[in-house]
């Protein structure tokens, strides 16, 4: 099976060396496309420089329109399978086997990187539990399975799901609407647990004061793709 | 005829002038002036003519005919507000379209340049 590691990137030249690096140690049939959503700093030059294909976003597109450009490369090259991993060093290479694994059967169409599945380690703070606790039951109401990490960006998308994904995706905070989408299109999504790291460099792109701003907008594009054609 | 009355049609005869002004210059297209000059025609048809203005006023149920110029001239406005909301929709679908066009683009590009140069030094 040919897959593609789509690692979106904005400012991210701390980690990035890292993150491929992990890449190389321990996915190393994995080919690699990094997608700079036009960072101000050396994220471009960096990946290019360790031998990574790098897209260029001329400017910010926000991490959907990134993800999406990096869907796009992977139906251009027609590759079987294409995983996102995020660019701060979150997601370990050592677990995309068991990412992959329930896709090589064909048992799902999207699998998900599930931090809260099997061994608990991730310790989330307040703010950030409750949102997950909020979305993880509308989601599970909603797709009618049980997605304990609505949030996660560590996920496993088979053909149809990057031929799906080239035409739809959400913009901003896009990882659970994708799967609204995704399941009103008919498409199977199951989760794998897996263990993750913390960030090496950089910070979350979701901060306190955002967070309740995040979950409102999430929730009303839940809502709004529910009634969407 | 009062004051207001030649306001009102002084109002919405310039809003029609500037905006037939405007897509006779090419500053603006056909397809974003059709509300504009629909309101301008609504809006001057109804200045001009008191009676009807009142008749409308009166069968709507407003006692004060002018504030239903003020009504029109809001709902107009509200819709074409609207549009401009579904027009940016579709420019930002368009744009970020286009951005992963050209990033792919300039990947293929270079990546074209990098074998040519490997070929012949």
């Amino acid at each position: 099976m040919k897959f593609l590691v789509i690692i979106p990137a904005y400012n991210e030249e701390e980690s990035l060396p890292g993150v491929i690096g992990d890449l190389r140690d321990h996915a190393s049939d994995a080919d690699i496309v990094v997608v700079d959503d036009g960072s101000a700093d050396a994220t471009a030059r960096i990946a290019e420089g360790l031998g990574v294909p790098v897209l260029r976003l001329p400017f910010n597109l926000g991490i959907g329109g990134a993800m999406q450009a990096g869907y796009l490369y992977a139906r251009q090259r027609g590759y079987d399978a294409a995983i996102q991993f995020d660019g701060d060093g979150q997601h370990l290479a050592a677990e995309i086997g068991s990412l992959l694994a329930p896709l090589r059967t064909g048992a799902t169409d999207l699998v998900i990187g599930s931090r809260f599945l099997g061994q608990r380690e991730y310790k989330p703070s307040f703010s950030r539990k409750v949102g997950i606790l909020v979305f993880s039951s509308t989601l599970s109401m909603i797709l009618g399975i049980r997605v304990t990490d609505t949030t996660s960006g560590f996920r496993a998308a088979n053909r149809q799901v990057i031929e799906f994904y080239t035409k739809a995706y959400p913009d901003d905070y896009p990882e659970v609407e994708a799967l609204v989408l995704l399941h009103k299109a008919g498409l199977r999504i199951a989760e794998v647990p897996v263990r993750m790291r913390e960030r090496i460099g950089g910070r979350s792109s979701i901060t306190a004061l955002r967070s309740g701003y995040y979950m409102i907008k999430v929730l009303l594009a839940v809502f709004v793709d529910l009634l969407k054609k | 005829m009062d004051l207001l009355n030649v306001l009102a049609i002084f109002g919405s005869g310039t809003v029609l002038f500037l905006v037939i002004e405007l897509i006779r210059r090419g500053r603006l297209k056909e397809r974003y002036s059709l509300l504009w000059l629909f309101a301008g025609i609504v809006l001057l048809i109804l200045s001009l003519s008191r009676r009807l203005l009142e008749y409308l006023s009166h069968l709507l149920g407003i006692f004060y005919p002018p504030s239903f110029l003020f009504l029109i001239a809001f709902l107009f406005l509200l819709l074409i507000t609207l549009h401009f909301s579904v027009v940016i929709s579709g420019l930002s679908e368009k744009n970020k379209k286009l951005a992963q066009e050209l990033a792919l683009l300039k990947h293929e590009v270079e990546t074209f340049r990098g074998m040519l140069q490997k070929g012949n030094p």
